[in-house]
Formats: C-alpha cells, structure tokens, sequence
C-alpha cells in the first residue's frame, strides 16, 4: 500500500496473545534497520510500538499498528477493538494501570506504556471510545537528524 | 569490558548464543519490569531479571541489550530459550540474588 511520498505496513496484533508479543515491534525495527534510519530514531520508535503493541496484547481484542514512512518521518498509528479508556488523562500518569496480578507478576502493568509512548515521540495523539477502542498516533521526525 | 570476560569472572552459566560472548558490556540494568527496562536500559546492557518468560527476548532485542542475567538460579522457560536462541538473544543464569550479582558487575565495570 503506497502513500503520497511514502510507503505504508499494516501489522495485525491479536489481543491476548503473550507468545507473539514483541513480534511486531521486532519486525518494526528491523524494517527502520534495512532501511538505515538514525539508531537513536530507531530505538525511539522501538519503544513506542513496543509499548503500542503491548497495550492491544494485554487490553483488546485485536488491533492493527500501521507504520508510514516518509522522506521526513515515521508515523504509527495504532487502532484497536478493545475495552476503551475511560479517563486518558488518568492513564496518561506515569504509574498508573489497570493490569492484572496475573499480568503484573509477568513485569508488564507498571503504569509506563502510554507515557512511554508519548516520551519516545515527536506528535503523540490518543483518543479512544469506552466500549469500542482506542486510537494512539505518533510521529517521529527524521529532519532533525543530522547526517 | 568483553561479555566473556564478565561470564567468567561473575561465573555466570550461559543458557543459550553462547557465541554472543565476544559483545561489549556497557553496564547493567536490574528491574523486574518491561516498561523500565524499555525506557531506562542502554544499549549494551547485561539485564538482571527474575523475570523468566518468553516476553523477556523482545526487549532485549528492541533494545539492544548484551544480554539477560537470571538470578537466583531460575530457569527460564522452555519457550524462552527457544525464542532466544531464534533471535540470537544471549541467556544467562546466577545462583546469586540480584542484590548480589548487581553488586558484583557494579564492581567489575568500575563504573
């Protein structure tokens, strides 16, 4: 699927599934790699699908991570069919979650993901329908970098 | 300081990519959670981890990590070692606690 200027993915992430998570993010980064974006951008952008990733693994149903590249940027847009959040502004805190025990005894649910997200970004944009889903889009700028 | 020169000396069991060992250490980073370690480890780090579970290679994957240390002699899961032996992720294992071990690399990076 090609956009003006530039190229779009689109990854399918099945909620619940622990054993192929990470595969996304993983697969992510190595496209950014062959492509011979920044190391620092990539790390960046590692986080914030790793994070995005983990967030439909651990709450929704299934969801899809789209990932753009420009000449100038890389865009992640994240959807998901999933329980919604109620209170962004809550979720947003750094330490706040609402994970299981089960969950939190993997390591996962110390309440950073979505702040995670947001730091590791240039543009961070969340929205989301309690019921329906929720919708992260990020930006990483390239211009910035000078090579 | 050399990823084999670490091993030796803290007598660490490598599990799985023993041919990894010729990687640089950086430092370390000890914490149980993934979103700390994704936001606050560096690359090169050796991770020192409880946490046995297949979810653990991603991250150190994503962030470039030297390697996993797993303390108190846990065993990671078999899915574990399978996926990191897939993707080249260097397991290792300590009968130390991570107090302990975290101490020991602290002092042998003369950080």
């Amino acid at each position: 699927m090609a956009e003006e200027n530039g190229l779009s993915q689109v990854f399918e992430i099945t909620g619940k599934d622990f054993g192929r998570a990470g595969t996304i993010s993983t697969k992510i980064k190595e496209i950014l790699q062959e492509i011979g974006i920044d190391s620092a951008v990539i790390r960046r952008a590692a986080i914030a699908a790793y994070e995005a990733e983990m967030n439909i693994v651990m709450y929704a149903q299934r969801g899809t991570l789209t990932l753009t590249l420009t000449p100038t940027a890389i865009r992640l847009d994240v959807d998901d069919e999933g329980p919604g959040i109620e209170d962004i502004e809550l979720a947003m805190q750094e330490g706040f979650s609402t994970a299981t025990d089960e969950m939190r005894e993997m390591g996962f649910g110390a309440g950073m993901g979505l702040p995670n997200i947001r730091k590791n970004s240039d543009e961070f944009a969340i929205s989301s329908t309690p019921g329906k889903g929720t919708s992260i889009d990020v930006v990483l700028n390239l211009n910035q970098v000078a090579e | 300081m050399k990823l084999k020169d670490v091993v030796d000396k803290l007598e660490l069991k490598v599990l799985t990519c023993e041919d990894k060992v010729g990687a640089e250490v950086s430092g370390g980073y000890t914490s149980d959670l993934l979103s700390d370690v994704m936001a606050n480890s560096k690359e090169g780090n050796l991770w020192i981890t409880l946490q046995t579970h297949q979810n653990i290679v991603a991250v150190a994957k994503l962030k470039d990590l030297s390697g996993i240390v797993l303390v108190n002699e846990r065993q990671p899961d078999v899915d574990t070692v399978q996926k990191a032996t897939a993707e080249g992720v260097l397991l290792l294992q300590t009968s130390e606690p991570a107090f302990v071990i975290s101490g020991k690399l602290y002092q042998l990076l003369g950080a």
